[in-house]
């Protein structure tokens, strides 16, 4: 078991370690031989995920940690080599973050001078779309197609990449941060017993250890962690729509399709695919769109997103909203921008009243202009912004209706 | 009917506020919550209770001795028993390993004809520990489910929601469902149910107790190791500043509008 | 203020304060400018089990008393007095059947009460008899196994939405006060109808009608109590129900401080807040100060009336000067506060736009029904006066 312990002698009670854990489990507690003097650092055991953050912020090194080398059955990393996209199809038709994800890999693929290959699973007419995964990037692409595989099902989804996974042992497995892939990523990670990454936003290799460098807001809160999976292969993440531009297409470039042998065992299901029914109505496309006007805390309420959504009608845009807003129930969730809502990219992205916590700037960042309109000119949005807006935002976006409406006439 | 819920206690977030010097969350004063999607996942479990009368709802967490209070709270909404499954060997674990000693902590209560999960939880935002209890179990599972259909002996049809509608899936039991927002109104816990739940016992496990195997557990059993926590440096933009009167800004910004092609 | 409360009347507070914030606050106003009687909230109190605090345990109900009733009716009556009263006009047509209703008629008609499946409502104002009961003109008319009741009764809350009527009519109009008998009446029994539904100051959310007997034919073992018995039933029925009025006026009261005090922390007027104002500082003091003393007497006299239960006949005390007081100060304060909070959101607080002016006009009843103020005082005179009489014969 890993432990961490605090040594008292060299404790000087600065309260640094407990300032930088990102878990908030240390707390100051007064030392009962100099009484209002020094402080001592105590660690919540119970709740301390042996980061090892405070050991590296305590300047005193009085904090010990004795990590255990995880003893799950570790895998010879060398035997282990290709970076791997999973080619999500939706009723026949490639997901568009498949295209994101083979640019983002194929620059991995060639720092560890390995192919790029797509797996393609589905029913008995999808190999007919693997020459547009080569001619997004990837080298090689797996299908496997039966008409049972035509919609998505975990099992035989499951046991299909899962085999695959490992008969030909690639070192990296990328999948979207979709439905689909959330849902089966997880059991294929669990089935192979590796590690898997959710929602990365970055992603990179270390050349030495072929680590795979996976990036993330982590705990909730405003900080990133970088996760490996040191001891097994593949490593495999999950990345959301969005996140990554899309490969370009190269007409006419060549890669090998392989068909994947059979294996009847691999089809049992315990659930069955009854039907699909589309409904689009309840999905405001803010993922699509070019301007995003978007509200967060500091509405106050939903009468504040009435304000808003005038104000986007006049530019042709949608309304967005940060977490905050969506929790309080002020707008629904198919409205949230940021880690637990949608990706967005849009070309002007107009910020009112959210101060841009890390999960939500992950959700917005690449927009090509951000515009802030808040109280607090320090918030991390107003620092993001190509234009940032001192002011209540209730003065001000009602005078700029005004102004552009007199504008229009 | 067994039915069993996975739960997890986690910071709420809605209180969560931002050291606007240093960036980082201030954590004090921060109380810890039922998951909110975990919400659904206990209502939903208890109407298939009183709609299936003579079933139990068993709900269970993993986490430090506090996280007593998340199934104190589930009782209060209806829930029948609560198990925390409790060990400092099972600190620091990844979703691998939480699924993993869930999956045991289950095994270990025996019969079970559903299990549910929230989608995921607000803190970790993964949404795997639900689907990787299925497949330790070797059981069935559905994701983001909207609605229950029906339900017999021995299958269920759900909808599944997805990014463009949603899917009928047809499932055999026992099978465990992650539930999304759209399944159900979570009810305010009852009287009674707060009085009985302050009564209840809460049953809690060890490792040893659920015969986990130590290498699969914790820090041990998690591939994935957190290399390095940091606070992005933010994007600081050399952005343009408006202040002044709100009629003096609005109308800066307007014309900026302009200049760029949106009005 | 500390008033030592039990875990249980704390799991009480928070359970209706759960409801009326989550379910209660985001539709008062609705409730208000409409006018409907609330069906959806009334299950939300039924299935958090507040409908039953005060009934006993063996009919279903949690035993927790008038304190328990009391507790319950101020927290939501400080989000809404007015959908708060379906509840606590359910206590009022319910304590006959307590106080004077045998086993059978107990375990028929408690139960459903309890678990909020039925509403109960009280029938004794007349449009001729209001302050005096006495003058009522519905009469009973006792033929065979039934009486036949004729008459009007009017002002009746939860009339047209409850199940369960407790209704008070002259078997004997020559015996004056002991001539009144009380009847449990059902919705849908044949002759029993409903009458004119009032147009109100506040309360709106309430339904208060008309309930109107024509040849209503009630079988003898609907009959509460003796016969001749029914002024002392109301008597009784008062006692233990104006502290629940005093609850629903304590708790609008609490909750127009609260609105007060965090308006002026908010409004910004010559540059600062209106809170950094002393005329404001004053006012928000004396609107505490008032509202905790209500509070006081009120805890205090609901802990007197639940220290009767199961006490010999004898050793029981009477409660009726310390209900008078408990509901003269709190609906009297509640009309205080009220209008300082109004005054306290100036110009704002006259507006629809913010809950106050609702606030105020809902806390208006409180000073009216179950006796006015004046009555009150005349029931707080009388007993000081039997009181000194018994002390120096």
């Amino acid at each position: 078991m890993s432990t961490i312990k605090i040594i008292d002698d060299k404790c000087v009670g600065c309260g640094q370690c407990a300032n930088e854990c990102p878990f908030g489990v240390i707390s100051m507690i007064e030392r009962p031989e100099h009484p209002k003097k020094f402080k001592l650092a105590k660690i919540d055991i119970n709740k301390c995920v042996y980061c090892g953050t405070c050991v590296e912020a305590c300047k005193f090194s009085a904090i010990e940690l004795q990590k255990d080398e995880p003893a799950l059955a570790e895998v010879d990393n060398s035997l282990y080599k290709g970076v791997w996209v999973y080619a999500e199809q939706r009723h026949g038709e490639i997901s568009s973050v498949v295209f994101e994800l083979l640019s983002e890999c194929k620059k991995l693929s060639q720092e560890l001078s390995v192919p790029l290959s797509a797996v393609l699973i589905g029913g008995a007419d999808i190999s007919s779309k693997a020459q547009d995964l080569i001619e997004r990037g990837a080298d090689k692409v797996y299908v496997y197609d039966d008409p049972a595989l035509a919609e998505f099902q975990d099992d035989p989804y499951t046991s299909i990449l899962t085999a695959l996974i490992k008969q030909e042992k690639p070192e990296i497995v990328v999948m979207g941060a979709t439905n689909i892939g959330r849902s089966f990523a997880s059991r294929v990670a669990a089935r192979i017993k590796t590690g898997l990454t959710a929602d990365c936003t970055a992603l990179s290799v270390d050349i030495q250890t072929r680590n795979l460098q996976q990036t993330r807001p982590a705990f909730g809160g405003n900080i990133m962690a970088t996760i490996l999976t040191p001891h097994h292969r593949p490593q495999m993440s999950t990345v959301r729509h969005k996140v990554f531009k899309e490969a370009t297409i190269q007409k006419g470039r060549q890669g090998e399709i392989i068909k994947v042998t059979k294996d009847d065992s691999l089809l049992k299901n315990r659930t069955k695919f009854i039907q699909f029914i589309g409904d689009d109505s309840s999905k405001i496309n803010i993922a699509d769109a070019d301007i995003i006007v978007s509200g967060g805390r500091g509405l106050g309420g939903k009468e504040g997103f009435k304000l808003l959504k005038e104000l986007a009608d006049l530019l042709g845009g949608a309304v967005g909203a940060s977490r905050a807003a969506v929790d309080a129930d002020w707008i629904s969730y198919s409205h949230q921008v940021g880690q637990t809502g949608r990706t967005v990219a849009p070309r002007v992205y107009i910020a009112c009243g959210i101060s841009g916590q890390i999960q939500h700037m992950v959700g917005m960042n690449s927009s090509d202009i951000i515009v802030a309109i808040n109280k607090d000119p320090f918030c991390p949005m107003m620092k993001a912004a190509n234009f940032s807006i001192e002011g209540d935002l209730f003065e001000v976006v009602p005078r700029m209706i005004k102004n552009i409406k007199e504008l229009k006439k | 009917m067994n039915i069993i819920v996975c739960i997890k206690q986690v910071p709420n977030t809605t209180d969560v506020k931002i050291d606007s010097e240093t960036g980082r969350l201030k954590r004090e004063g921060v109380e810890s919550i039922v998951n909110p999607f975990d919400e659904y996942a206990i209502e939903e479990a208890v109407r298939l209770k009183e709609k299936n009368p003579g079933s139990k709802v068993t709900v269970i967490t993993m986490g430090p001795p506090q996280a007593e209070s998340v199934l104190r709270d589930a009782l209060s909404k209806g829930a029948d028993e609560g198990v925390l499954v409790c060990d400092r060997a099972f600190g620091g674990a990844d979703t691998l390993a939480t699924a993993y000693a869930l999956s045991m902590a289950i095994k270990h209560l025996g019969n079970f004809d559903v299990i549910f999960c929230g989608k995921q939880a607000t803190d970790g935002d993964t949404a795997q520990v639900g689907p990787g209890i299925a497949e330790m179990l070797d059981i069935a599972h559905v994701a983001y489910v909207k609605k229950i259909n029906n339900i017999s002996d021995k299958s269920i049809t759900v909808e599944r929601l997805m990014e463009d509608g949603y899917d009928v899936i047809e499932s055999s039991l026992p099978v465990l469902m992650t539930v999304v927002k759209e399944i159900n109104i979570p009810r305010l816990p009852s009287l009674k149910g707060k009085i009985n739940s302050k009564k209840a016992v809460i049953k809690t496990l060890t490792a040893v107790d659920i015969g986990a195997d130590e290498k699969r557990i914790g820090l041990n059993g998690s591939p994935t190791q957190v290399k390095k926590v940091f606070t992005p440096t933010q994007k600081t933009v050399e952005g343009e500043k408006f202040v002044g009167e709100p009629d003096v800004v609005a109308s800066a910004i307007v014309a900026k509008f302009q200049e760029i092609g949106i009005v | 203020m500390e008033y030592f409360l039990t875990e249980e009347e704390q799991m009480m507070i928070e359970t209706a304060r759960n409801v009326a914030i989550e379910k209660v606050k985001p539709i008062r106003e609705h409730y208000d400018e409409k006018e409907e009687f609330p069906w959806e909230i009334v299950k939300e109190f039924a299935q958090a089990d507040l409908c039953g605090v005060y009934i006993p345990e063996e009919y279903g109900g949690f035993g927790k008393g008038i304190m328990g009733l009391v507790l319950v009716v101020e927290e939501l009556c400080k989000v809404d007095g007015a959908i708060a009263l379906t509840l606590a006009a359910t206590a009022l047509g319910t304590l006959p059947i307590l106080i004077a209703g045998n086993e059978a008629q107990k375990n028929k008609y408690l139960p459903d009460i309890a678990s909020g499946k039925k509403l109960a409502a009280f029938g004794l104002t007349e449009a001729g008899a209001g302050s005096d009961a006495t003058g009522m003109s519905t009469t009973a008319v006792k033929e065979g196994d039934y009486y036949i009741l004729n008459g009007t009764k009017c002002f009746i809350t939860n009339g047209g939405e409850a199940e369960t009527y407790t209704i008070f009519a002259k078997t004997n109009p020559l015996r004056g006060a002991r001539g009144i008998s009380c009847f449990i009446l059902e919705k849908g029994m044949k002759g029993f109808d409903f009458g004119k539904k009032e147009k109100k100051m506040g309360i709106k959310a309430s339904s208060t009608r008309e309930l109107i007997f024509d040849n209503c034919k009630v079988h003898k073992d609907q009959l509460l109590g003796k016969e001749g018995h029914g002024l002392m039933i109301v008597q009784a029925t008062l006692d233990n129900s104006r502290p629940g009025v005093a609850a629903q006026a304590l708790g609008i009261a609490a909750g127009a401080l609260d609105e007060a005090v965090a308006y002026a922390r908010k409004r910004v007027q010559f540059g600062q807040p209106i809170a950094s104002f002393q005329g404001i500082q004053h006012m928000l003091a004396d609107m505490a100060t008032e509202v905790e003393a209500a509070r006081a007497l009120l805890y205090a006299t609901a802990r007197m009336i639940d220290s009767n239960v199961g006490k010999p006949e004898k050793e029981k005390k009477r409660t009726s000067k310390e209900s008078a007081m408990a509901k003269l100060l709190c609906s009297e304060t509640a009309m205080k506060v009220t209008t300082n909070a109004v005054q306290i959101f100036g110009g704002y607080g006259y507006s629809r736009e913010y809950p106050v002016e609702k606030m105020m006009r809902d806390a208006k009843i409180t000073t009216l029904y179950e006796g006015t103020s004046q009555i009150q005082k005349n029931e707080i005179a009388l007993n000081l006066i039997k009181e000194s009489a018994a002390k120096n014969k």
